[in-house]
């Protein structure tokens, strides 16, 4: 007998909080917009390969981005594509999270000197919650990422709200 | 009274899961068939020429590396060799050798994506999954020798930054004995798939002298008929002291130079490269990869034009040097550049579930066509 | 397959004052200098003739010599005034396998170069590329407007020698 039908063999009652149900609940199962730009796409593709599973974690790709929860931006942002970030990120329903993934999109990453048509950083257009460094990062940062956002998912709160 | 049909622009946006990067394809259509495709590129310019115009001539090969992300070691290799004929600089032969390894190794890599991504496109989720299996076998090859899995720095003007780890060889010979039923596991789950050739066949086919016209190279050129290769026409390293063929399209599921063509063409070429890499670790020599290296790079005034053959095509460096420290000009032929002019013509009279499908045989890569 | 001198005396015969000269004192190729508005039928005849035949563009770029002289502007930014503007063409044939390198040179204050499209088909998306990052109108091209930049960009043209970064644009910050 395991440690679970112990808990559940006199009655099937949990107690929990509301939020942390909520929050275990959305941390367990947030669904990406498919959306790579770069270089770092490809690590992207390669953490939801086989190796480095995504898909334990919950994340998976949707093609659409009024069905999920996460945008990862992976790859350099120009001003061309910045208007189009700006409302892809708009049309995502709330609660929505950012993770800027590469050294590109938390700070023009090796283009900020000379690059006329970067963009040097995601967060002048929209809100960043999680950045991973690394020009790729590893498959390993990039969930190291996330489970840093599932920590921050699972200290939200509904009552208080957040900026 | 009549009825009256009137003609609907469609937009297939810079977020799209198969467009393969930032593209932007304007559908002109006529109820379900394509009257005319207007692509919009430009979304990830990242201004490598003037980037280049400001570094010094070794700072330039990271910036080299991130235009062509899924065949960095081609792009660096095709540098170097430019830099080294304007200097007359002449490396030894260890360096030839390893560099024909990782390119061919990068080759197979590079084809895995495409033939993964594009089984992706059509429908089948598997082969995605095999192809990148087999991918991270040979970045871990490429992270023992220069410690970075997808953009090198490895490849530098007038040798390489350091030698190969001393389980390389050993872990390469394994690599490619485990790597041939994978192919052959490949073929029977995709190539032959009866839906997969209902999709792909006929579809799409590009006459031999329309890609010339509009300067198409590569895979996509052999497909089409035309036996064209920078490897045996217009040689350059070591590569005539090995023995290989050059695959080309034959119409075996429809006509020459159909969408199936071009991706078949992308199998058999994973063979070859096989062969060339079990040759050449056979006859590698010894060496000092180091030794060749200038101490400081100051090429003469002059210009000069390069190529090498990239996975996606004929891959040119026109460098112009005014004598300094900085280059005056460098500016890239990208094979996907090329080819994204002729998708149009490709496109015309099929419906939009096809574009899909002659977007992904034609194998292109964002980041070199914007650079 | 021909050399450069051949194909050189080839065309001076045909075209006599359109083709300049055969520059070969620099490393590492020699290349034929062209008149400007004349390219394009060079361009035709160098595609069809039988000894010649080169069918396919391999590379066409603008470059910025940058010989002219250096001013400062109103603002105190230096630019330059005079000087050329070239465009380099690289031609191959793979049917008798030689290739060559032409080279046309322009105003920079006006730069005007007759198109090759008609030739080579290859030719349009590099002379959209040319005349986005320099400003080089091709007369009689089919669509010539930006490729790389966005459509409404206005700050002139990026790889230009003296070209200044604009400090917003669509209320974005562009410079670090």
């Amino acid at each position: 007998m395991g440690i679970l039908d112990k808990e559940f063999s006199e009655g099937n009652i949990v107690i929990a909080k509301t939020e942390d149900l909520f929050n275990w609940a959305r941390l367990s199962s947030l669904w990406q917009v498919g959306f790579g730009l770069a270089c770092c796409a490809i690590e992207m593709m390669a953490t939801s390969a086989s190796h480095y599973d995504f898909d334990r974690f919950g994340v998976i790709p949707r093609p659409s981005p009024r069905q999920s929860d996460i945008i990862i931006i992976s790859g350099t942002v120009t001003l061309k594509m910045a208007t189009r970030i700006k409302r892809l990120y708009e049309q995502m329903p709330d609660p929505k999270y950012v993770i800027s993934m590469g050294s590109c999109a938390n700070c023009g990453g090796p283009y900020w000197e000379h690059g006329y048509h970067v963009l040097k950083g995601v967060d002048r257009v929209i809100p960043v919650d999680v950045y991973v460094p690394g020009c790729p990062p590893r498959p390993e940062a990039l969930l190291e990422g996330l489970m840093k956002l599932q920590e921050k998912v699972r200290n939200e709160s509904m009552v208080k709200k957040s900026a | 009274m009549a009825l009256k049909t009137e003609e609907m622009v469609l937009n297939m946006g810079p977020q799209h899961p198969s467009t393969h990067g930032v593209l932007r394809l304007e559908l002109k259509l006529d109820g379900e068939i394509i009257s005319d495709v207007i692509p919009h590129i430009g979304y990830l310019h990242r201004c490598f020429e003037k980037h280049s115009e400001a570094m010094t001539y070794p700072q330039v090969i990271p910036y080299t590396d991130r235009m062509d992300y899924l065949a960095s070691m081609y792009n660096e290799f095709g540098y170097a060799l430019a830099m080294e004929r304007l200097m007359g600089i002449e490396v030894p032969e260890r360096v030839e050798y390893i560099r024909v390894i990782m390119g061919e190794l990068q080759r197979i890599a590079s084809h895995l994506v495409a033939l993964g991504t594009y089984g992706a496109d059509i429908g089948a989720f598997t082969p995605f999954l095999f192809c990148f299996r087999d991918r991270e076998r040979i970045l871990h090859l490429f992270e023992i020798t220069c410690g970075a899995r997808l953009l090198y720095n490895y490849i530098w003007i007038g040798g390489l930054s350091n030698d190969l780890h001393p389980d390389f060889i050993r872990l390469t010979k394994e690599f490619i004995k485990d790597f041939k039923p994978n192919l052959k596991e490949l073929n029977d789950l995709l190539s032959y798939n009866a839906i997969f050739i209902e999709r792909t066949a006929n579809v799409g086919v590009l006459p031999p002298d329309t890609a010339i016209n509009y300067g198409v190279t590569g895979p996509n050129l052999r497909a089409s008929g035309m036996k064209w290769d920078l490897r045996k026409d217009d040689p350059y390293s070591v590569y005539h002291k090995f023995n290989y063929e050059i695959p080309v399209g034959s119409g075996a599921k429809g006509k020459i130079g159909d969408c199936w063509d071009r991706y078949f063409i992308r199998v058999r070429e994973m063979e070859e490269s096989l062969k060339i890499i079990e040759q050449a670790i056979d006859q590698i020599p010894d060496g000092d990869v180091t030794s060749a290296i200038p101490k400081r790079i100051k090429p003469p005034e002059g210009q000069i034009y390069t190529r090498v053959e990239n996975p996606r095509g004929e891959l040119g460096y026109f460098i112009i040097s005014d004598g300094s420290l900085n280059p005056a000009r460098v500016k890239v032929r990208a094979p996907s550049f090329v080819t994204m002019q002729v998708f149009p013509e490709l496109c015309k009279g099929w419906m939009v579930a096809d574009v899909v499908a002659i977007l992904g045989s034609i194998d292109i890569v964002l980041g070199e066509i914007d650079r | 397959m021909k050399t450069a001198e051949e194909i050189f005396s080839i065309l001076k015969e045909k075209f006599g004052d359109s083709i300049i000269e055969l520059k070969s004192d620099k490393p590492v190729e020699p290349f034929i200098l062209t008149a400007p508005l004349e390219v394009d039928k060079i361009s035709i005849y160098l595609r069809d003739n039988s000894e010649l035949l080169f069918d396919s563009l391999m590379n066409l770029s603008g470059v910025d010599d940058a010989n002219g002289e250096k001013v400062k502007d109103e603002n105190g930014n230096e630019i330059i005034k005079g000087g050329n503007l070239s465009v380099w063409y690289h031609l191959e044939s793979t049917k008798l396998k030689h290739k060559l390198t032409l080279k046309v040179s322009t105003d920079r204050e006006k730069p005007e170069v007759a198109t090759v499209t008609e030739a080579w088909k290859c030719a349009d998306w590099h002379e959209r590329e040319a005349y986005d990052m320099y400003g080089i109108i091709f007369l009689n091209h089919p669509d010539l407007r930006r490729i790389l930049m966005p459509y409404d960009w206005e700050h002139g043209y990026p790889l230009r020698k003296d070209y200044q970064n604009p400090e917003f644009y669509q209320g974005m910050k562009v410079p670090y």
